[in-house]
């Protein structure tokens, strides 16, 4: 376990290993939504090749957004783009390796799509059925057809259950050429990626390795800076959070002091932590109170030093940065906000 | 952390080529499941026969040596080390030539698989030279008409075709075409198998020494790229986490600044005043969210370890620069 822990850790802390994964699991995603499937070409002429095509290049499509999608890199990519420069300069050569680096995982996907619709070769036979040479193929002692007529003849090949041109051009040697044919293209496919793809990465090192390592390294520092900078705002947020409640609490224990409500129930000698923690609300009312105020009043997003303690009742307009205007404003409605807060 | 990282680099050290090994081996067994998955059918027609037979039986292990070329980290390593100016560091072309010979060996395991598999099942050979046969041996096919026989015999890599469904001179032709390529790949196999082991066996006695140099430094290599990669990581985390915290500290003195609040008082008392940083107010984290986008800091921290509050003994970090300095105080714009 504790190796596969390390190995987890180790794929984690390396981004670029994390997003290979996600790549080769879209790949192998693509070819199981193939397989799982149903291939129904229409057999008819307008519309076969229609089909045909639209799934041989929609599903890539729809495939290499999603990849995009995907990548959490996108919008520091973006970010990066708009920001105004203010201090930072903008390295272009940084924006073109993390848009090149983005495109190249996200074409996986759609190229593994068409290398197996290639191979599989129903697409390819569904869009050119009606393409087929009849005259090296088919029978020449058939009488000739009119054109409409032969294309609908033709375009019912895919489908065996329905096709009624068996003296015309049988069906299997039909079937048999076209899947050939996808074959073919799908191979000299696959070998077309696997070249280019080769070329990139052989052909890279080779030239500018320097400026590839400049452009790797302010990439990485660009996604960690904004993960540490997201952290240290988070970390911001929980401690301004803690002080302004506990600045609430204090602000109406101080009120409560002062307002000479309830007295308060400091027993003599029980000096623990946990009755200062209380804050001297230690009864039934004056809890609701603190929670009812809580609810219809919530303190000014603004914190007071230590030093000076602020009311924890405000109303109304009371957002004054300093205590003495807060102050003397209060003694007026004053009466009002205990109205409201006993109902 | 460290200890961490020590612990990961002592896994792959140990385990760098049981890694390659591996991708070497998945990578035959997809061939070959690719192979049994995708339906092979012959044309049937004179001249396209030799075409895809062949076609089918040469162009994937081409792609699947590439890919095998591609997915090896070494390759890009032995391509650095190769293109590298000299420097300090003199080239070893023993090194280059031993990383060379290892991946060829492992790039071509999955093309091999792929040829000897295709021949094994036959059905590539029997489509590719069906129509080279000579039709005097075969009985329905010598009485044909020339014309007529290239057409047969071009029809029978296919059973299902109706002429030739029964037709016991097509399976005699299918039967003789199946058995040399079988003939063909068990030899292909053993002769790359005897290889194999004679380069195995054979290479102690020759060179030993030179040997265990090359592997050494081979592995270096590599382990120092993967050790450069990492550190450069640990440094950008450490040039974000200061180049951040200077971003907070200016930020607060420029509201110090331009503000009345007696923010002065009670600082470091607490912890939690400590990790406020001086911004207490929306308005503040507002302003600090909007500088953050409209003017990131310049990349530059050599400033902030100067003038840290606390004096912590951070040197000035050696390797920090940036593509462009902004050395003037951060200008405040009200946006």
């Amino acid at each position: 376990m504790d190796k596969f822990r390390m190995i987890f850790q180790f794929f984690q802390s390396n981004q670029e290993s994390f997003m290979n994964g996600i790549c080769g699991i879209m790949a192998l995603a693509s070819t199981q939504i193939y397989s799982a499937f149903d291939f129904n070409c229409p057999c008819l002429p307008r519309y076969n090749l229609a089909y045909g095509l639209g799934i041989l290049l929609v599903p890539p499509f729809i495939l290499f957004l999603l990849g995009f999608v995907l990548n959490n890199n996108v919008s520091m990519l973006a970010e990066e783009w708009r920001r105004p420069q203010g201090q930072r300069g903008k390295d272009p050569a940084v924006l073109r390796y993390m848009f090149c680096s983005m495109a190249q995982r996200a074409m996986i996907a759609p190229v593994v799509w068409v290398s197996v619709t290639l191979l599989d070769g129903k697409c390819i036979t569904c869009a050119f059925c009606t393409l087929v040479p009849v005259e090296t193929l088919g029978n020449a002692s058939h009488p000739s057809l009119s054109q409409g007529d032969m294309k609908r003849v033709l375009a019912r090949i895919p489908c065996k259950e329905i096709y009624d041109g068996q003296e015309l051009i049988a069906n299997e040697v039909a079937v048999r050429y076209l899947r050939c044919i996808s074959q073919a293209l799908g191979w000299c496919f696959v070998l077309l990626m696997t070249m280019l793809a080769f070329l990139v990465r052989s052909l890279r090192p080779c030239f500018s390795q320097a400026a590839f390592l400049k452009s790797r390294y302010w990439s990485h520092y660009i996604d960690i800076e904004r993960k540490l900078f997201d952290e240290t705002c988070t970390e911001h947020a929980r401690s301004f959070a803690k002080v302004c409640i506990q600045q609430f609490f204090e602000g109406m224990s101080a009120d409560l002091v002062a307002a000479h409500c309830h007295l308060p129930r400091k027993a003599a000698g029980d000096a623990g932590e946990a009755t200062e923690k209380l804050l001297g609300i230690t009864d039934w009312d004056t809890m609701n109170m603190v929670l009812k105020s809580w609810h219809r009043c919530k303190p000014p997003l603004h914190l007071h030093p230590p030093a000076l303690p602020k009311s924890g009742l405000c109303c109304g307009g009371c957002q004054g940065r300093h205590y003495q205007i807060c102050k003397t404003s209060f003694l007026l409605p004053r009466a009002q906000c205990w109205a409201v807060l006993w109902v | 952390i460290m200890d961490r990282f020590r612990m990961i680099f002592q896994y792959f050290q140990s385990n760098s080529e049981s890694v390659m090994n591996g991708i070497c081996g998945l990578l035959t067994l997809a061939s070959i499941k690719m192979y049994t998955s995708i339906d092979f059918s012959c044309p049937c027609l004179p001249q396209y026969n030799m075409a895809y037979g062949l076609g089918i039986m040469f162009v994937p292990p081409i792609a699947l040596f590439l890919c095998g070329l591609i997915l090896n980290r070494q390759s890009l390593v032995m391509l650095e080390e190769w293109s590298r100016p000299q420097g300090h560091r003199k080239k070893d072309l023993a090194v280059i030539r031993y990383l060379c010979s290892s991946i060829m060996q492992r790039a071509m395991v999955a093309p091999a698989a792929w040829i000897i598999v295709t021949l094994l099942d036959g059905k590539c050979l029997i489509c590719a030279f069906s129509s080279s046969m000579d039709p005097e041996n075969f009985v329905d096919f010598a009485s044909a008409s020339p014309v007529q026989v290239q057409q047969l015999l071009a029809k029978v890599p296919c059973k299902d075709e109706e002429l030739m469904r029964n037709n016991t001179s097509r399976k005699a032709v299918s039967r003789y075409l199946r058995c040399w390529s079988q003939a063909l790949g068990w030899s292909i196999l053993l002769i790359l198998i005897v290889a194999a082991f004679l380069t195995r066996w054979l290479r102690p006695c020759f060179n030993q020494a030179a040997l265990l140099q090359a592997r050494h430094w081979s592995n270096y290599i590599d382990i120092e790229q993967k050790i450069f990669e990492e550190t450069c990581c640990e440094h950008s985390r450490l040039f974000a986490h200061k180049c951040i915290l200077h971003f907070f500290e200016s930020m607060r003195q420029e509201i110090e600044l331009h503000s009345f609040s007696l923010s002065r008082e009670g600082e470091g008392a607490e912890e939690d005043q400590g990790l406020l940083r001086g911004i207490t107010d929306q308005d503040q984290v507002n302003k600090l969210l909007k500088m953050w986008y409209y003017e990131k800091p310049p990349l530059d921290v050599s400033r902030a370890t100067q003038r840290h509050p606390l004096g912590q003994e951070t040197s000035s970090l050696p390797w920090a620069h940036s593509p462009r300095t902004g050395s003037k105080f951060p200008q405040h714009t009200d946006v």
